[in-house]
């Protein structure tokens, strides 16, 4: 199976896009904020926006402004999921799903969709789309499976089990795919690689575990869901870094940093407690609670510098209510530095 | 304050309906059912009724058949003009009736722009059945236009985008992605178009003149039929009447038969599941 390459450069309303990636048996993620370029490259893979330079490859060339090849879409063979799904209104699950081919039968059956064969994409659900809009950008057997927001459209309660399937899709499938969310925990759920494209520049390219434990710079580093703390950084004592924040209170990480820095820190290795605990963390920030937000079975605790992620069942132990007060607690050693602030 | 206003409310829209309507019902108290049908069985009304068929008929064929995929091109397109293009397919839409059948004689006259080249291959159009189809299709082409366009527009382009990933050419995705979702919007305009041009009237009598059998269409055929016998012209006008009545009907139920559609097949899915 042939990778995807490409490497290329978009004029965007504010921006140029200038990518170069290679995507092989794998499920790369592109993630970022609305507005980053993140479609325009889907859309540049698929021939439906032109670069103004570079290259699009996979298997043949279907892009190369030297040569002056640009394949016109019906020409490239991608399986594009669009953002909101764009199946045919007017067509049946059937008719859209064999748009592009002749067969469907194992796709329908694959996808469990079978029984929905004569229905229209008007009657179905948002989970139900997403599997039409796959099965239809499978039919024709593409080289390269290209998602845009696949999950945008679902609500909540079904998207943790529809990413579930769709992980187990995109591993089955063994294709190359290039997947477009704002949402970083659905690309750390469904990808191999993330990239983090920001105004239309990779600022970094990993597994989900590597951008979330060494983030390339503290954007990356929030994009990722992490609290960051900007301030001036110190030598401590014991071989620690002591962070000055801006209201005056310090921090401290088993990083070392010198000058202006921010403190990395996840809400799931931030606890809280009615009390300053007598404990091994050495950060103890007493504030008082903005917001509880469930989350499954947990907690997002909003506090006015950082956010804390526990279990709802200790949240309701700890009786949390918003506008009392609590005491953030984390270790020195799950607070990354990185040096120099946004 | 409040019920005074509620009163001026009601009271203007009692007096615009009545306004609107009370020529309508005139017409019909002064024709007589049985007097329609006989009116019908007359050579002028006869010979009238079959000029507009067939100039309509030939003239809005054109139309379709030409506006349609200019409309969608004209939609899908970004070009620089393409402003001003538009307004000048609009221009037949605010220009007098009469005016047009002048500048269809400058263009289509024995003394014309395009008159040496006619006269050549022995063409001679004003005063002919073919001066009745320019002139019908003249006045009535922006009006099918104007609505073609808009539907093209209403379709999702993200649909014409998923069309073409999917390995179809620009013809297979105007065929069978563009058009069908288009389909409501463009019957519209082609309804509201021929009505349009079967009402045409000022260019029609002055580059086609008004020569029964030949020429002179119902609306012709009302206006001489005025001065020699008024109830063959009051006849002829309730013809008029039933006609767009049928026309603004089927439209509506059409619209509302495509509504009922989608709550049927949204209710069948929703007790099914």
């Amino acid at each position: 199976m042939a990778p995807l390459r490409l490497d290329l450069s978009l004029p965007l309303r504010s921006f140029d896009l200038e990518l170069a990636l290679e995507v092989g048996r794998e499920t790369v993620a592109l993630v970022g904020p609305s507005g980053a370029g993140k479609t325009s490259v889907l859309r540049a893979v698929a021939g439906l926006a032109r670069p103004s330079r570079g290259t699009i490859s996979c298997g043949d060339v279907w892009f190369d402004s030297a040569r002056g090849v640009d394949r016109r879409p019906e020409q490239r063979s991608v399986g594009f999921v669009f953002q909101e799904y764009a199946l045919f209104p007017h067509l049946s699950v059937q008719q859209n799903v064999t748009f592009g081919a002749g067969r469907s039968d194992g796709l329908l059956r694959r996808l469990r969709i079978e029984h929905l064969a004569g229905a229209r994409p008007g009657e179905l659900s948002g989970g139900e789309r997403q599997r039409v809009a796959l099965a239809r950008a499978l039919a024709r057997e593409p080289r390269v499976l290209l998602l845009d927001e696949p999950m945008a459209a679902l609500d909540p309660h079904t998207r943790g089990s529809v990413r579930g399937e769709l992980h187990d899709l995109l591993r089955e499938l063994g294709l190359p795919a290039l997947l477009v969310t704002h949402d970083f925990e659905d690309a750390a759920a469904l990808a191999d690689r993330v990239g983090v494209l920001v105004e239309g520049r990779l600022r970094q390219l990993a597994p989900p575990a590597e951008l979330l434990g060494s983030p390339a710079d503290p954007f990356v580093a929030e994009f990722a869901g992490a609290n960051v703390l900007s301030g001036l950084a110190e030598a401590g004592p014991d071989g620690l870094t002591r962070l000055r924040l801006e209201d005056g209170r310090a921090v401290y990480s088993t990083d070392a940093a010198h000058g202006r820095a921010s403190l990395v820190v996840y809400p799931w290795d931030v606890s809280l407690a009615r009390e300053t605990p007598d404990d091994s963390a050495l950060n103890h920030l007493p504030g008082e609670i903005v917001s509880l937000v469930p989350v499954g079975n947990r907690v997002r605790v909003r506090l006015p510098f950082l956010t804390a992620e526990i279990t709802a069942a200790s949240a309701e132990r700890l009786g949390l209510r918003a506008g009392e007060s609590v005491v953030a607690s984390f270790k020195a050693t799950q607070a990354r530095l990185l040096v120099g602030a946004d | 304050m409040r019920p005074l206003f509620a009163v001026v409310l009601a009271a203007a829209t009692a007096i615009a309906l009545a306004f609107l309507l009370l020529p309508v019902v005139a017409i019909f108290v002064r024709v007589p059912p049985g007097d329609l049908v006989g009116a019908l069985g007359h050579d002028v009304t006869r010979d009238a009724l079959l000029v507009s068929i067939k100039t309509s008929a030939i003239a809005h064929a054109a139309v379709l058949l030409v506006g349609t995929p200019a409309a969608y091109l004209l939609a899908r397109r970004r070009f620089r003009g393409r402003g001003a293009v538009l307004t000048l397919i609009e221009l037949p839409l605010v220009l007098p009736p009469a005016v047009a059948g002048i500048a269809l004689f400058a263009a289509f006259g024995r003394m014309g722009l395009l008159g040496d080249e006619l006269n050549a291959f022995g063409v001679q159009i004003p005063f002919t059945q073919a001066a009745v189809v320019l002139a019908v299709a003249f006045v009535e082409s922006p009006f099918y236009f104007r609505g073609a366009i808009a539907a093209f527009e209403a379709v999702d382009g993200s649909l014409i985008d998923a069309a073409r990933t999917l390995g179809a050419g620009p013809a297979r995705v105007f065929a069978r992605v563009a058009l069908p979702l288009a389909a409501g919007g463009l019957a519209a305009a082609s309804a509201l178009a021929l009505a349009r041009g079967l009402g045409e009237f000022g260019a029609t009598i002055i580059f086609a003149g008004n020569l029964q059998g030949v020429t002179q269409t119902m609306p012709l055929a009302i206006y001489a039929q005025f001065e020699q016998d008024f109830d063959t012209a009051l006849a002829i006008s309730a013809l008029f009447i039933v006609v767009g009545a049928l026309l603004l009907v089927t439209l509506k139920l059409y619209g509302w038969l495509r509504l009922g559609s989608i709550f049927r097949s949204r209710f069948a899915a929703s007790t099914s599941s």
